[in-house]
């Protein structure tokens, strides 16, 4: 059953046409890997999923419900939780207040109380703990490594425990060390039945990972299918190496 | 909150509730209404600006609605001097919300250096808006406020400190709610990364807006009760851009975005003002001197006293002990990576 779908999606800037009808379906509880050459429209398809750009044309849809060009809070708030190309992390809070600017809380009363709640304070330590990050919860955000601001932006977006993530280069400038850390991480969520959909250049990571990868050239998929075939499709060698 | 604690803080508090009998000098207690004035409005002005980063250079258009609101008022209901007025100044406080509404919605639309000129465009458009309705504001030749003829003497500045004391409180009280709640977490993170905080569920549009509209409310309440303290009011005076000046730059002075540092920026200010003033107000020269402490303010400290103060504390305290946290186990290992040093900006006082 298709969970996160885009259908026919155009976005052009300017001259530049980003999106010429872009089509993908992401499957509930896959791990979907996206890729393709520089400037083939795979992050704007994640900001037009995520509602961070208009579309022109087309749609989106998450769980059935039609979400094209919804707030990036409403997208959230639904389920969908992002990661940043250059992480994005809140960089003069500490990493706790960080985790907690992601727990939602449902109405008016939610926002006078206290920033933290115990509830929510064992859930960011339980997460913080996920990642490894439990003993920088103090340390303000800017001061951590470019690997635990990843790790830290994934953490948050857990927060609200979304049911599709999307992950924009998760091992991009990333450490060995930290990329079979994070493999783990990504594995064990998909078996509590986490979706994700990630942007990637590091081959070995997409191919290990991934049950299916969609490649994009020039605004549109070229290719959809399981690791293997993909890796062996005329298309997408084309779209890579200009033959 | 950490390094004032708790009983520094009463012997603060005790020190302010009995300062007028401190110093029955009239002079001197003038200094101190208008000192109480100021950091209550930079306390407010702070919780919206300071939290969120939206650099307001226009509330003082807030403190001359307030002000031409307690004097009109006072004169349509025929309100004598005396306590009175005072209840007055709640409700001078909602007239500016209902203006800082639709403004501060028009001026949230825009970001950063825009937002700044907006609501400067905006401050002086009021100050127009004074000197031309004339039927309502009575133009440049200015509104009188009732005078309190039974406070003579000594005894008249008393009541406007109180008052001025109790509104401080108050603007103080909601900005370290803010500072502790979800919603002000929400600002800080807006400050941060405003279009990230939308991914993440935060309502960034409501947040700023109500952010803004309190700042107005609490400036309101202060330029109707600056309007009484002077009795008379005018459009050059009430809608003063010196005061949009003087208000950010206790901010800064103080420390953006914390708690005490408004109050502490606004308690060396203005008494530093009065007395540039009375020396050399006559040449125009005190303006010239805010220019150079404003400079000196960004290049010396360009964070503010307190958050200089709390980082030099934790240097000495890192140098003591290694740094928490420092070495991550399991996932990176990384050390804290460039910058080491712990300033945190957005920290309560």
């Amino acid at each position: 059953m298709s969970l996160l779908q885009a259908t026919a999606v155009r976005k052009a800037f300017g001259g530049v046409v980003a999106l010429d009808g872009c089509s993908i379906t992401v499957e509930k509880g896959s791990l979907t890997g996206l890729i393709g050459p520089n400037g083939s429209g795979k992050t704007t398809l994640f900001n037009v999923m995520t509602g961070y750009e208009a579309v022109d044309d087309g749609e989106v849809a998450f769980d059935g419900k039609r979400i094209t060009n919804a707030a990036p809070e409403r997208v959230f708030q639904l389920g969908i939780g992002r990661t940043f190309q250059l992480t994005r992390i809140f960089p003069r809070l500490t990493v706790l207040e960080n985790m907690h600017v992601a727990a939602q809380r449902q109405g008016l009363g939610g926002l006078f109380g206290r920033w933290s709640s115990s509830k929510e304070h064992a859930r960011a330590l339980e997460l913080l703990e996920f990642v490894g990050l439990t003993r920088l919860e103090d340390v303000p955000a800017r001061n951590l490594s470019y690997g635990q601001k990843k790790l830290l932006e994934f953490a948050y977006v857990l927060v609200a425990e979304p049911q599709v993530i999307l992950l924009d280069e998760p091992a991009g400038g990333v450490n060995p060390t930290m990329i079979r850390y994070l493999t783990e991480r990504i594995r064990a969520l998909n078996e509590l039945g986490v979706t994700f959909l990630m942007v990637e250049h590091n081959m070995e990571f997409v191919m290990g990972l991934c049950d299916r990868v969609v490649v994009m050239n020039h605004g549109v998929t070229i290719a959809d299918g399981e690791p293997e075939a993909v890796r062996n499709d005329p298309r997408v060698l084309e779209a890579y190496l200009g033959a | 909150m950490k390094v004032l604690r708790p009983a520094s803080l009463l012997v603060l508090l005790a020190l302010a509730v009995t300062f007028p009998l401190l110093f029955p000098n009239p002079a001197v207690e003038q200094v101190a209404v208008l000192t109480l004035m100021f950091a209550a409005a930079v306390t407010a002005w702070n919780a919206f600006s300071g939290y969120s980063g939206y650099i307001s250079i226009g509330h003082a258009a807030y403190f001359g609605i307030g002000s031409y609101a307690v004097a009109i008022l006072c004169q349509d209901w025929h309100v004598p001097g005396g306590w009175l007025p005072f209840l007055l100044l709640p409700l001078a406080g909602l007239i500016a919300v209902v203006f800082a509404i639709p403004m501060g919605w028009v001026a949230l639309r825009t970001r950063r250096h825009t937002f700044v000129i907006v609501t400067i465009a905006m401050f002086f458009i009021m100050q127009l808006m004074a000197y031309n309705l004339r039927s309502v504001t009575n133009g440049s030749r200015g509104m009188s406020l009732p005078i309190p003829v039974h406070w003579s003497g000594a005894f008249y500045d008393i009541p406007f400190y109180y008052v001025g004391l109790a509104v401080l409180l108050l603007a103080l009280l909601v900005s370290w709610w803010i500072r502790n709640s979800k919603y002000g977490l929400g600002l800080l993170a807006i400050r941060d990364d405003e279009d990230r905080a939308r991914g993440l569920g935060v309502r960034t549009g409501p947040f700023k807006l109500t952010a803004f509209v309190t700042a107005a409310f609490f400036f309101g309440m202060v330029g109707g009760l600056h309007a009484y303290f002077v009795e008379s009011i005018f459009p050059s005076f009430a809608f003063d851009p010196l005061n949009d000046l003087m208000v950010a730059l206790m901010a800064f002075l103080g420390g953006l975005g914390t708690l005490a540092g408004p109050v502490l920026g606004a308690v060396i200010l203005v008494p530093a003002q009065q007395y540039f003033t009375i020396e050399f107000g006559k040449p125009g020269f005190y303006l010239m001197i805010y220019g150079a402490m404003f400079l000196a303010i960004i290049l010396l400290l360009p964070q503010g006293i307190i958050p200089a103060l709390r980082a030099r504390f934790q240097r000495s305290e890192a140098l003591a002990g290694p740094l928490r946290g420092a070495d991550a186990d399991g996932a990176g290992g990384a050390a804290l990576a460039g910058d080491g040093e712990a300033e945190r900006g957005g920290g309560p006082a």
